[in-house]
């Protein structure tokens, strides 16, 4: 295919037109930011599956007038499968009660219910009708919570803070290409008298603007790589700050190996920090693309 | 070749600059285009080097209709036009070199042939040693002949010069008019712009003469250019 000049020359002028500095900056902000975006998407998605499958699958039985019942109620939640059951000693029943009743809830000789904390498995588990009957006709009267409800509400949050995180994601890569092309018409504008002989000379449209592109992204690809280099620090002083919450999402606390430094980001979050650049690179060229050849559409 | 029917250009909404022109230039044509400040010379030649469109009228350049013409068939129509600017146009981050060099390049023409055909324009325009000097580098006059190199170096088959002498001394204007000549013998239409009529005494020719948008053609005494031994008859369109 023609070209301008030999390959890596700077027929346009471009060097100076699109300058080394200004442009690869306010990308490798972008991405920073797209970045830490896309990091909070991640973990809300963590705390979202944890959530799901941990928090959400724990019933609480409630036997009143236990004495007799709560043996009868364990043996039936012991025969069902995919339940994990743990009745709660009096201690911790005493725990629970003391927002209430104060530190001496035991002296009170109350007839308290036995309380049981079951964990089931969603694939494993009898279905709620199935395990309510079961545990009515062991012991009427037996109160199951399910805290799906609740828990319902906490994955929707979750999803709504992916969901906003995603719309960040979004909105800078506007931002970006708001930024490339402002520069890309600043180059024309710094280069219309040579692109207007080069035009005159016989350049296609697609010539210019590969050349135009091909500068954009290499400087959008620096900033890219910039803006990766800066967030991987802050990504990984941020998790080993969360993970003591987050068991299951920003994991390790304490990098102190290369191997724990690796895994104390997400594996997702590793595959998607080098698309970054990739990314600002892509949207470089393709805003630099549409800008060039929509102001050489002027040109007869 | 080149023909106009009717042809009007406004820029915008203005007036008309170019109004009812009509003429034909056949393959390896020569015309003086002439006419004072103003008349419309710079017009009709961004009309020929397809800067612009006509507004009214009709134009047929190397065979092909121009308001029929899309835009994608404009590039290779432009590679077959050369044209002197009287600014001479250089592109001011390259050297003379790549200046000379830059319609080749567009055309596709390979690095290792090309060195040699730029070589030997640069020295038969007397700018070999020259060669890597950027426009600011160079005089008027230096810069004049990379663009008259430029216009040239891809043998097109129609050149068009606007004022070509202007920053010439009296010998590479006869070496400038010498190549035009040749280049016309060798099959080019030719069509130079000038209000230097001293230079269109000494090479005498058929002319076209612009008045404020409208054109005349007229024969000269010797319907032939001839310049310092080269002569070629004119074919008439």
């Amino acid at each position: 295919m023609a070209s301008l000049r030999p390959r890596g020359s700077d027929d346009l002028g471009l060097r100076r037109a699109l300058s080394d500095r200004l442009l690869p900056l306010l990308v490798a902000a972008m991405v920073f930011l797209a970045a830490l975006a896309a990091a909070g998407a991640i973990a809300a998605a963590g705390l979202a599956a944890h959530w799901r499958g941990g928090a959400a699958a724990v019933l609480t039985i409630q036997v009143p007038q236990p004495q007799g019942r709560a043996d009868a109620v364990a043996a039936v939640l012991a025969h069902m499968p995919g339940l994990t059951t743990r009745r709660l000693d009096a201690a911790e029943l005493a725990e629970l009660l003391r927002p209430w009743l104060g530190p001496d809830a035991a002296k009170l000789s109350l007839n308290l219910p036995a309380v049981f904390e079951v964990r089931a498995d969603p694939a494993a588990a009898p279905p709620a009708q199935l395990l309510d009957a079961a545990l009515q006709r062991a012991a009427p009267g037996t109160l199951v919570e399910r805290n799906g409800a609740w828990f319902a509400r906490l994955v929707a949050l979750a999803g709504s803070l992916q969901a906003c995180a995603a719309l960040a994601v979004l909105l800078v890569a506007c931002v970006g290409a708001a930024v490339v092309a402002v520069a890309a018409r600043a180059g024309l504008a710094a280069r219309r008298d040579s692109i207007e002989i080069v035009h005159g000379l016989g350049a296609t449209h697609g010539m210019i603007a590969s050349r135009f592109a091909g500068r954009v992204t290499l400087l959008a690809l620096a900033g890219g790589l910039l803006g990766v280099a800066v967030a991987v620090p802050v990504l990984l002083g941020l998790a080993s700050l969360m993970a003591p919450f987050q068991p299951q999402g920003l994991a390790v606390s304490q990098p102190d190996s290369p191997t724990a430094l690796f895994k104390a980001l997400p594996p997702m979050l590793w595959a998607l920090l080098p698309a970054l650049p990739a990314g600002a690179a892509l949207i470089g060229w393709i805003t630099t693309q549409i800008t060039v050849r929509t102001w050489l559409a002027r040109l007869p | 070749m080149v023909r106009l029917d009717g042809v009007g250009l406004r820029y915008n909404n203005g007036p008309l600059v170019l109004e009812d022109v009509n003429f034909a230039l056949a393959p390896g044509a020569f015309r003086w285009l002439l006419g004072p400040s103003g008349a419309g010379k710079t017009s009709l030649l961004r009309l020929l080097t397809l800067s612009v469109r006509p507004s009214t009228g009709r134009l047929c350049l190397l065979g092909v209709p121009i308001e029929q013409a899309s835009r994608r068939d404009l590039p290779p129509l432009r590679r077959q036009i050369g044209m002197v600017f009287q600014d001479f146009r250089l592109l001011p981050h390259l050297s003379a070199f790549d200046n000379v060099a830059l319609p080749l390049r567009l055309a596709g023409r390979p690095e290792g042939q090309l060195r040699v055909d730029v070589g030997e324009m640069l020295r038969w325009v007397g700018l070999m040693r020259r060669a890597d000097a950027r426009p600011a580098e160079l005089s008027g006059g230096e810069q004049q002949r990379v663009a008259i190199a430029r216009a040239v170096i891809g043998r097109p088959a129609l050149l068009l010069a606007d004022e070509p002498t202007g920053n010439l001394d009296d010998a590479q204007a006869i070496r400038l008019m010498q190549l035009l000549a040749e280049l016309n013998r060798l099959g080019t239409t030719v069509v130079v712009a000038t209000h230097n009529e001293s230079l269109v005494a000494r090479h005498p020719g058929r002319a076209l003469r612009l008045n404020e948008g409208r054109l005349t053609e007229e024969n000269s005494a010797a319907a032939s250019l001839s310049i310092a031994g080269v002569q070629r008859s004119d074919q008439t369109a």
